[in-house]
């Protein structure tokens, strides 16, 4: 397909369920003991991803995981640079993270200053034993650091392009879509 | 759930500015920061570099402290300047006053002031975002927001409530405020008290008046009860505190008249046993202290609203 185009399907909705299954396998296969194991998503995306991950694993285990999501707007560092003002949602991490296995969920990893922030925020419920990272998609372009232990697929972007994670209950289909930036302005992965 | 909105005012004054939607947005805001409150560790980065001040011309326990704790926790900076041993003392004008805090890049000025306006006339004046924490009779915004965080919380709704206000309307900015707020979500709001306190021109605001505290609070979701301001008042309101009392104090008696899951709320502080009795203070409807902790939330949400948004440029 050439560059005009206005929208890609990345990933299709029979080969979703297949990458999610995939990154649950390999989170269990890193963390055999599933007990000291914690899934926080990063809200929206990541937290929809972390139900099927935290599905999958229950699927393959039975083992109810300790599942939380976080809200990295407290902990942005371009609160007073950005031209719109985030709306704060709520943080809901269950139980104290000391000692603890956590994996970090997004959906698309990007400048990787959305992992930076929640981090940062993962170490007001605890000092975590170890933070793993798991993402759907890495689009490349990091501005930190920061490297995902999991990834869904890696994907080599343009700076002018959106990736679009939509979920079942959200967008009424699962699949992952490329789109050019002029295009509809929601969910930038970053 | 409230929609997404832009927030676009700079200073945060009354609710009688705010759109309906408005304020259902700054309540969702602040039930996202109560989240906060509940960690061990309550601090979280969102307004580092900012600075608070708060210029308190009246006395305050609650609302100042609840201010700097929400300052605090969101990382600003805070500054209390207490009149008594200021240079107000001195003779200093109010603007001048205001004008040198301005000097010193302060973001956000919360005001307290027996005058009505006077947040309103420093909002013209300064670029710091003024808050205002209670301007004599007109308004206590902040107050009347945390009032329907509490009122959210136990009744699960914020419409088509009936809410009784009772005692000392007269001299009260959280009576209005509330009156304006509860008004703009679709209640039914009731004034209940003795006439001297309660002057007919009230009706035109929208609320019902009602000079008997059995029929005022009947069937009541919410009693807001208000400390009687003596400090405000000369003689003459009532003949005296034991009658003030004999006929409109909330007590175990007088409380049944309100339904039976009634809540019941003060704004504080309470003279206890003359406007509400200890007993129902003690009384596990009787709301007083989730007022306080929500009002720490409302007021982070209302900083974080002011410091990130509210500005013409971008």
């Amino acid at each position: 397909m050439s560059r005009n185009m206005k929208e890609l399907i990345i990933i299709d909705e029979k080969t979703f369920p297949r990458v999610v299954n995939r990154i649950a396998h390999e989170i269990m296969e890193k963390n055999p003991n599933l007990e000291d194991l914690v899934l926080i998503g990063i809200k929206k995306g990541g937290s929809l991803l972390k139900e099927r991950i935290k599905e999958a694993i229950k699927k393959q285990e039975g083992v109810d995981l300790i599942t939380g999501d976080i809200d990295i707007t407290m902990y942005r560092d371009d609160i007073f640079k950005i031209g719109f003002q985030p709306k704060v949602e709520t943080t809901e991490i269950p139980c104290s993270l000391d000692n603890k296995n956590v994996v970090l969920i997004d959906d698309v990893l990007y400048t990787g200053r959305t992992v930076r922030a929640a981090i940062d925020a993962l170490f007001d419920f605890g000092r975590p034993k170890r933070i793993q990272l798991a993402v759907f998609i890495d689009r490349g372009h990091r501005e930190l650091p920061i490297q995902a232990d999991f990834v869904g697929k890696f994907l080599p972007t343009s700076k002018k392009e959106i990736v679009v994670v939509m979920f079942k209950e959200e967008d009424g289909k699962d699949c992952v879509v490329l789109r050019e930036k002029n295009g509809r302005k929601n969910k930038m992965g970053s | 759930m409230a929609e997404k909105i832009k927030w676009v005012h700079k200073d945060f004054i009354s609710l009688d500015n705010l759109s309906k939607e408005e304020i259902l947005y700054v309540l969702d805001v602040a039930s996202s920061f109560e989240e906060v409150l509940k960690r061990d560790v309550k601090k979280v980065p969102t307004l580092r570099g900012k600075s608070v001040l708060t210029l308190f011309y009246e006395p305050s326990t609650r609302t100042r402290t609840s201010f700097e704790m929400a300052a605090k926790i969101l990382s600003a900076d805070t500054i209390n300047v207490s009149v008594s041993t200021s240079s107000v003392s001195k003779g200093e004008t109010l603007l001048d006053t205001i004008k040198n805090i301005e000097a010193m890049s302060v973001d956000v000025v919360v005001i307290r002031h027996s005058c009505s306006g006077v947040p309103e006339f420093l909002a013209k004046k300064t670029k710091a975002s003024i808050i205002n924490a209670g301007d004599g009779r007109h308004e206590h915004p902040t107050q009347a927001l945390l009032d329907m965080l509490t009122i959210k919380a136990f009744k699960n709704t914020l419409q088509g409530l009936k809410i009784a206000i009772v005692g000392d309307i007269l001299h009260s900015r959280v009576a209005r405020s509330n009156l304006i707020g509860l008004k703009k979500l679709g209640n039914e709001v009731r004034f209940v008290g003795p006439a001297t306190f309660i002057p007919e021109c009230f009706k035109e605001l929208g609320a019902e008046i009602y000079y008997s505290l059995e029929e005022g609070i009947y069937d009541a979701d919410v009693v807001m009860v208000l400390r009687l301001q003596k400090e405000r008042m000369g003689a003459g309101f009532y003949p005296s505190e034991r009658e003030y009392a004999r006929f409109f104090s909330i007590n175990k008696k007088t409380m049944h008249y309100a339904k039976k899951d009634a809540i019941f709320m003060h704004p504080g502080p309470v003279n206890r046993g003359l406007e509400i009795t200890s007993d129902v203070l003690n009384d596990k409807r009787c709301v007083v202290l989730n007022q306080v902790t929500k009002g720490v939330a409302v007021r982070m949400a209302v900083l974080y609203l002011l410091l990130t948004g509210g500005k013409s440029e971008n």
